[in-house]
């Protein structure tokens, strides 16, 4: 969900942008990370972590910890907390350690 | 490989303030920055800052860090390099950076490293569940990108960043279940614990996460108070229903790069973690290496500002690069930072400091 009214700040109108979330349409900002675009969307779940296939979502936001690794046009391990969307992209939950296309 | 005077790694309030200090006494500097943006932890800070008019208090967190940007875009000795990531920093003295996709060496003849801290998790059952956050992931979310992180939100520890991002999410809209501290009081300023307080949230000093709930996200967390042994007591288990839990529960230094580059290291819980010993002019054991911020201590954007200030000065004038009022400025600051360290809040990190100050200069 995004904020409506804020009391400070004011978030400056990017573009929006389609891209697919496990092959299912979804739009958001052009620019901002990846991971706030799901979020909006309500999509927490980002990976299952590789030996006990849990579910892991957004942790630090910047870079810091791996928690968010996704596959995003059919590369993995791509830290969607950092990642800029496009439009096009296509995004994908990544099971385990993720494989090279 | 390129020459260069200085580069400095980390373009938060310390890495900036080196910057355009070391730039002004006159040295070549490079300014490595791993994201998209210049500022660090301060851009996401909306919060009128403490202090004394030289570090900017009463502003918020995110104007003073766009007044150090136009410093810094108004030095042409200053290079910006940023989405770079300084990698390694080897014994022959070369530094390599990954920028964008491209891989390049330097060879810095002083190297500032100002990469600030990363937040500490904390261990319970379920502690991994997507929904589970780092109280600056939070920020981040919200302050930059004008989403919210989860509908209704518990939030462990009562220090500053604590009370802060609580009083945060309720600007945002969204709902704050409590506020936990393990520790017996607030650790954070009054003034914003009384801000969250007059909202109406409670904050349950002597408590701790006993476990998270949910399957595939966080529907739950299962809280429970302390004795004064810090042990958990039976039969004090509260629920929380939330879908969200931030992690307030401190920062540690993040100094890899320092360990790499073998600067003599020191655990000092006082300033967060592994932290590196240092002297007056803010140089490691590393004589080429110098720090300032959050990953020399972790403490607070001004002292970080003034800290870096001293490292550029110092990592400058070692290099031959003179002024007038070098002596001067060098002087001022310093007392500066004796002053913002003199408060009771500042006992804990001052008594940290002397466990890795090093008396000579290198
Ligand atoms: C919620 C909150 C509230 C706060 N309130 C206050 C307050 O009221 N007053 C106050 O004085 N302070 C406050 N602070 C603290 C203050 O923000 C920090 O102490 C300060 O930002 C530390 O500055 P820094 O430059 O050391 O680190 P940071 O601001 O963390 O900057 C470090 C930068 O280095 C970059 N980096 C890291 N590694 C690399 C690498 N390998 N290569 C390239 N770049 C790298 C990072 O991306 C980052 O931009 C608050 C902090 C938080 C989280
Ligand atoms: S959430 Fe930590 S790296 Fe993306």
């Amino acid at each position: 969900m995004r904020i409506e009214n804020h009391p400070i700040l004011a978030f400056a109108d990017a573009a929006t942008v389609e891209f697919t979330f496990n092959g299912q349409a979804l739009s958001g900002r052009e620019g901002e990370p990846i991971a706030a675009a799901l979020h909006d969307a309500g999509v927490r779940v980002l990976r299952h972590s590789p030996r006990y296939h849990r579910p892991r979502g957004l942790f630090c936001a910047i870079g810091n910890c791996s928690s968010c690794l996704m596959t995003v046009n059919g590369v993995p391990n791509i830290r969607v907390c950092v990642e800029p969307l496009r439009a096009g992209m296509t995004v994908e939950t990544q099971d385990g350690k993720g494989r090279l296309a | 490989m390129k020459e260069v005077d200085i580069v400095v790694i980390g373009g938060g309030p310390a890495g900036l303030s080196a910057a355009v200090h070391a730039a002004k006494m006159g040295a070549g500097v490079l300014l490595l920055e791993r994201s998209q943006a210049l500022g660090g932890q301060l851009v996401k800070q909306t919060h009128k800052f403490f202090g004394s008019r030289q570090e900017f208090a009463g502003e918020r967190g995110f104007d003073i860090a766009h007044t150090l940007m136009e410093q810094i875009a108004q030095q042409e000795k200053i290079e910006v390099w940023t989405n770079a990531t300084a990698l390694g920093y080897y014994p022959d003295g070369v530094l390599t950076v990954k920028r964008n996709e491209n891989f390049r060496t330097f060879r810095p003849r002083k190297l500032i490293v100002a990469t600030g801290a990363s937040e500490k998790a904390l261990a319970f059952p379920n502690n991994d569940l997507p929904g589970i956050y780092g109280a600056g992931a939070v920020q981040t979310l919200m302050n930059l990108y004008g989403v919210m992180p989860a509908k209704r939100v518990l939030m462990v520890g009562a220090g500053n960043i604590g009370v802060i991002v609580a009083y945060q999410l309720l600007q945002a809209g969204v709902e704050v279940a409590a506020v936990i501290e393990a520790a017996p009081r607030i650790g954070g300023y009054w003034v914003h614990a009384s801000k969250i307080r007059r909202c109406g949230v409670p904050i349950l000093t002597g408590h701790t996460i006993r476990q998270a709930h949910g399957t595939t996200q966080l529907t739950g967390v299962t809280v429970c108070r302390l004795d004064e042994k810090w042990t958990m007591i039976p039969g004090t288990d509260t629920l929380f229903e939330v879908d969200g839990l931030c992690l307030a529960v401190g920062l540690s230094p993040l100094t890899e790069l320092l360990w790499q580059a073998g600067c003599k290291m020191n655990f000092v819980p006082e300033l967060g973690g592994y932290v590196p010993w240092r002297n007056e002019y803010l140089q490691t054991t590393h004589k080429n290496v110098y720090v300032a911020g959050d990953v020399a201590g972790v403490e607070e954007a001004s002292a970080a500002m003034v800290e870096g200030k001293l490292a550029g000065l110092a990592a400058a004038f070692a290099l031959n690069h003179q002024t007038a009022d070098f002596a001067a400025d060098y002087r001022a600051a310093k007392q500066q930072l004796n002053a913002l360290r003199s408060g009771p809040l500042s006992a804990k990190v001052c008594h940290g400091l002397c466990k890795v100050m090093l008396e000579e200069a290198m």
